[in-house]
């Protein structure tokens, strides 16, 4: 087995084990888009036009609350070190990272969006378009995400900075996400945004570990 | 120089000089490293130990200085000198919801080596018996028998331990000392931080106070 498979192996199952990083995601998520309704009154029509910006905020704000487990345990009991001096670049383990805490928070998002696009009471097309921005672009939440995380280790408050810095970098997935659902309410075309949501995932991909790796060498010193 | 002269086939770091922050740790400090030598860091706290081994397992960058292994500088192939070495740092490096086997073959398995001697290690170092033990359970000196079974788990020529007998009692120093001398006989090297004399035979020593700056504080420190 390769040290990348590993060390994605090693997060998913931490991610498990450790019960509740998992859940404490979704079900912020699931809480969050159930305010809405709450707050706005349940005039359908009006849930209808916003329902699917709220899912996708309440899926920003439900990652940018897990990026803390990224790194910050590693660091704190020296295992940071170690993958420093593995097999494999400090990019490539960010890489691994990323992909595992895609698996672990963003697809379980993008798998149950459905649910609560029935509950904002999107209609059938809408809810499979606002289900595909979701597993196009949370990659980038990860990956972007992995910035913020590195940047802010040793930080006092980490997760309020992180999210403080990474909020604004998920604009551009925030604005295709949410726009491909309106595009297909209003009639238009919803595959400009979709396409422009997977080139920022796949942007993100070899630019961000980079970053995040060069944040985690400042980290070690 | 340290009194060593230096052979082929040697560790060397010369002039080594290393800042952390405002602070000059040491600078000007040499040392020499051959095959089956062990080297102990003493020195008062705060003088540079812990920075020095840092320093040599490539996690922080020298001031100053140069480190060669063999003739080698070590930043010409840095992926290859890191494949040769352990560090043993003073975190574990241990996560509670991990098994101690499940940890060991994944630091292991990290290196990119076969991982079949992970119970090897483990019995090396008296784990054998809790090796499906969920590491939330371990005591501190369990948790640092876990990552010293990190050193005869993959093989690598040195090895860089800072404090490695903290919290270890009476039967895991015995242990340690064993797989220390075990590894210099089959050639390997040593550097270690310690504040114990450890039974360890022919071992050389290095005073980082030797090294240290002539002002400790170069400036005036305002809070």
């Amino acid at each position: 087995m390769t040290p990348y498979l590993r060390l994605f192996r090693r997060e998913v199952r931490l991610a498990f084990r450790q019960g509740g990083e998992i859940g404490l995601a979704l079900g912020f998520f699931v809480l969050a888009v159930v305010l809405f309704p709450l707050g706005v009154g349940p005039e359908a029509e009006i849930l209808r036009r916003i329902g699917a910006g709220i899912v996708w905020v309440a899926a920003l704000l439900a990652a940018v609350l897990s990026l803390d487990r990224l790194f910050a345990a590693d660091h704190a009991d020296g295992g940071l070190d170690l993958l420093a001096l593995s097999a494999m670049p400090l990019e490539g383990a960010v890489v691994a990272k990323c992909a595992a805490h895609w698996a672990t928070t963003g697809l379980p998002l993008a798998i149950l969006s459905p649910l609560l696009g029935l509950l904002v009471g999107l209609d059938a097309r809408s809810i499979a378009l606002l289900a595909v921005g979701l597993l196009l672009g949370t990659p980038a939440l990860s990956l972007l995400g992995a910035i913020a995380a590195a940047l802010t280790l040793g930080a006092r408050r980490p997760g309020v900075l992180s999210s403080l810095i990474v909020l604004p970098l998920y604009l551009p997935v925030l604005i295709f996400g949410a726009g491909a659902v309106e595009a297909g309410i209003a009639g238009g075309g919803a595959r400009p945004h979709l396409l422009l949501l997977g080139a920022f995932s796949l942007g993100a991909l070899p630019l961000a570990p980079i970053a995040a790796a060069a944040a985690l060498r400042q980290a070690l010193d | 120089m340290n009194g060593f002269a230096a052979n082929d086939g040697d560790l060397v770091a010369e002039g080594l000089a290393c800042r952390r922050g405002e602070r000059l740790v040491f600078s000007g400090l040499h040392c020499v490293l051959p095959a089956g030598g062990a080297l102990l860091l003493t020195g008062a706290n705060g003088s540079g130990k812990s920075t020095l081994l840092r320093l040599l397992a490539t996690l922080l960058a020298p001031e100053a200085g140069t480190i060669a292994w063999d003739g080698v500088r070590i930043g010409d192939d840095l992926a290859a000198y890191r494949a040769r070495l352990h560090y043993v740092g003073h975190l574990d490096a241990v996560k509670p919801a991990l098994a101690v086997r499940e940890t060991l073959t994944f630091w292991t398995g990290l290196r990119g080596v076969q991982v079949s001697s992970v119970d090897a290690a483990l019995a090396t170092f008296g784990l054998d018996a809790i090796a499906d033990w969920p590491c939330r359970w371990l005591s501190a000196g369990q948790k640092r028998r876990l990552a010293l079974a990190r050193l005869v788990a993959a093989p690598a020529a040195l090895w860089l331990l800072d404090e490695p007998t903290a919290a270890l009692d009476a039967d895991g120093e015995r242990r340690l000392i064993a797989s220390i001398e075990a590894h210099r006989a089959a050639g390997g090297r040593v550097m270690m931080a310690t504040h114990q004399a450890l039974p360890l035979a022919d071992t050389q020593v290095l005073a980082l106070e030797d090294f240290a700056p002539a002002t400790a504080v170069p400036f005036a420190f305002t809070p």
